[in-house]
């Protein structure tokens, strides 16, 4: 057996379901903080494997669609330039800013390429120095160590043509800012396996304290979710609230040193806007004052924050903080598909919106 | 001022330029020299601006397809051999025999001579492969910039040898859906090179030609409804299409559905499902149950379905055209995709 199939193992997962049901006597609501995890969760049928009392949350943990639409705004404007060669991760080429989006902006002749990692846009601005070559840096803790090595190597090769524009989240800000709303309804956490690969669980236990909820961090096959929803209702069960990792595979306390000395090299943390959730103290990265002039907002101004309006029927703050359920919403497949998204978690391949279209739209369409 | 050098035009080019598409003597060259010795047959040597001849049948199958691949070479084929074995199979797909092919080229100036040479030369060993002869072409050139090196495209000629209907029509609550290999692995190679991303297994593309799998099926006298092959959108969209047009339900088995390993270790890093990759050299049978065991045995008996898999059955139109058992025992919808699928951020 390999080691996905190892993880995906219908034994392992009934097993694992049928220690849940043995464990639980009340409700209880957990959030899954990953757009990975909510994947596996409804790819699986996860939820309606578990027992009735369990309801899972779905949580902001889609890097695509959290990122602030006066951020797409800019990066459109700013890719619609002709001297500009604009380098984006595939999945942020179909989220719709105010006005556009990024395959609107390549078909109108920008010049906009796909990569997979920001150090093939530094070598795209290393072969062409008559260009401005921007790399779009977004994301959470996972992505924002390669996004910071990007920026260290331009700096160090001088390349005055790179820039960086930047949109980091840091997800244990989030978590606090959704338990500190009085509509919370969230009870425990699946913390997000990756992002504690790199950053480690020290930043957990502060939160589990002062909240009471357990956090336990998770990966994202489904026997891993169903090992991370077990934890979480034992606690819940016993009344404990403590961080737990049940992804110890890959997880390790103190992270990842080599990430973090070079994440703490470029970045430093600074308040951030969130698509949906609006401003959070301390919730993102920005580039430290050595790297100004690798950042796209130095060049090109600031993302005005202000400007950014979300469409009216779109309720995607509500269903990134987990209030509402994606076919809750008025314009679900209905003025609102992954064709046509008006909300950002209709397009990334992570984001709930885009997970219920795709495996449970015809059930809730009524087909 | 020593450069007497003589005025006449050269004739040889290492790379192609925009002359090789004017019509005129350089053109008469390329064609003279890499694609005539290369298709070599007797109805291209007439030279003509059609190819005649007779056609041993009164059914035939006609189709076109325009293949633009970049790299033009990856792992286990090129654009050459694939615009053979994607027409041919096409033919296959409504039972006929690839009897005959066109091949149009637009040629971006300054592909490398050597490259082409080498498209062709390739084009030339499938087509032989095939048994189909190449009997008629045409070249054109664009300037740098305005194409990806070479872009072709074939236009096939088959014909029909048995007096089935082969269509979705045709399909039936019952029917067996059976596929002639493991799935996912054209398009996983092709992402793979193109993204420079090195996997300690090479995923090689399983562009090949499918017709003579086919042609054992109808021998066999297997009652055979529809076939598809599973190109651009992968399984599920030609499950979705064929579903639709059917009017039916085609339930699969997520456990039966062959993929390999290193298929799904490259889905699983870019963020894809390979249900939904493309294939160059798979296609999908819908068989009458009772000959579906035989038929499986049939495909297995031939080289380009050795490992044919039977991974669902059709039912009476429900809930969504094509549903999913997963390994969990829970279904889900697959859905058709939007568009491309996008590679994920994290």
């Amino acid at each position: 057996m390999n080691h996905l199939k190892q993880f995906r193992d219908p034994d392992a997962a009934q097993t694992l379901l049928a220690a849940i049901r043995r464990i639980v006597t009340r409700p209880h609501a957990v959030m899954e903080i990953c757009g990975g995890q909510t994947h596996a969760i409804l790819k699986y049928g996860l939820d309606r494997l578990l027992p009735d009392e369990i309801t899972l949350i779905h949580g902001p943990g889609c890097p695509v669609c959290v990122t602030p639409a006066s951020v797409l705004d800019k990066a459109h404007e700013i890719a619609a330039r002709p001297e500009v060669i604009f380098c984006s991760f595939g999945d942020m080429l179909r989220v719709p800013g105010t006005h556009t989006d990024l395959f609107s902006v390549k078909a109108n002749g920008g010049d906009v390429r796909v990569v997979y990692s920001p150090l093939d846009a530094v070598k795209i601005a290393r072969e062409n120095p008559s260009r401005e070559v921007i790399f779009f840096a977004i994301g959470f803790e996972t992505t924002a160590p390669a996004n910071a090595m990007a920026a260290y190597q331009a700096r160090r090769e001088k390349l005055p043509n790179f820039s960086m524009l930047v949109s980091h989240m840091r997800v244990p800000p989030a978590m606090e800012a959704l338990l500190a709303s009085p509509d919370c309804r969230v009870q425990g956490f699946l913390a997000a396996g990756h992002v504690c690969a790199v950053m480690g669980t020290e930043e957990y236990p502060p939160i589990a304290d002062r909240f009471h909820v357990p956090i336990v961090v998770t990966g994202f096959e489904p026997v891993d979710v169903l090992q991370g929803v077990y934890q979480c209702v034992k606690q819940l069960e016993e009344g404990r609230a403590e961080v737990e990792n049940a992804y110890a595979r890959v997880v390790r306390r103190g992270g990842n040193p080599a990430a973090l000395r070079i994440l703490s090299d470029v970045f430093e943390p600074s308040d951030q806007f969130w698509r949906g959730l609006g401003l959070i103290p301390a919730s993102g990265f920005r580039l430290r004052d050595e790297y100004a002039e690798y950042n796209a907002e130095t060049k090109f101004g600031a993302v005005d924050h202000a400007s950014s309006a979300e469409p009216d029927e779109c309720i995607s703050g509500l269903i990134l903080q987990g209030a509402r359920e994606p076919h809750q919403c008025s314009a679900f497949a209905k003025s609102c598909t992954p064709e046509h998204p008006l909300g950002a978690p209709m397009v990334s391949s992570e984001g709930a919106c885009a997970a219920y279209y795709r495996y449970r739209r015809l059930e809730h369409a009524g087909r | 001022m020593n450069d007497f050098s003589c005025p006449i035009p050269k004739n040889e080019y290492d790379r192609v330029v925009l002359a090789h598409g004017g019509g005129g003597t350089l053109m008469a060259r390329l064609i003279d020299s890499i694609f005539r010795p290369a298709f070599d047959n007797p109805t291209l040597n007439q030279r003509h601006d059609s190819a005649v001849f007779n056609l041993p049948a009164t059914r035939i199958a006609f189709t076109t397809d325009s293949y633009v691949v970049r790299p033009l070479f990856f792992p286990g084929g090129d654009i050459g051999s694939m615009a053979v074995h994607g027409t041919v199979n096409d033919l296959a797909m409504s039972g006929a025999r690839p009897f005959a092919l066109s091949a149009g080229y637009i040629l971006e100036e300054g592909l490398e001579m050597s490259v082409l040479r080498r498209v062709v030369e390739s084009m030339s060993e499938a087509a032989r492969r095939c048994g189909v002869s190449i009997v008629t072409g045409d070249t054109k050139v664009v300037d740098k910039g305005k194409g990806d090196g070479v872009f072709i495209n074939t236009a096939g000629l088959g014909v029909i040898e048995h007096g089935l209907t082969i269509a979705p029509g045709e399909v039936r609550p019952g029917d067996a859906v059976i596929v002639n290999g493991d799935l996912g692995r054209h398009g996983a190679a092709i992402l793979s090179v193109r993204e420079g991303l090195e996997f300690s297994t090479p995923i090689e593309s399983d562009s090949a030609p499918v017709h003579e799998a086919v042609a054992a099926l109808f021998e066999a006298g297997v009652e055979v409804h529809c076939l598809r092959d599973l190109t651009r959108g992968g399984l599920v969209s030609a499950m979705n299409e064929i579903a639709e047009d059917a009017r039916v339900t085609v339930r699969l088995d997520e456990d039966c559905i062959p993929v390999r390993d290193e298929v799904m270790g490259a889905c699983e890093l870019m963020g894809f499902d390979p249900l939904y990759m493309a294939n160059e050299g798979r296609f999908a049978a819908f068989i009458a149950e009772k000959d579906a065991d035989r038929a499986l045995d049939v495909l297995r008996a031939c080289e380009q379905a050795r490992g044919a898999a039977r991974v669902g059955r059709v039912e009476m139109s429900a809930a969504a055209p094509v549903v999913l058992r997963g390994v969990l025992g829970v279904e889900r919808v697959l859905d058709r995709l939007s568009g491309e699928q996008l590679p994920r951020i994290c």
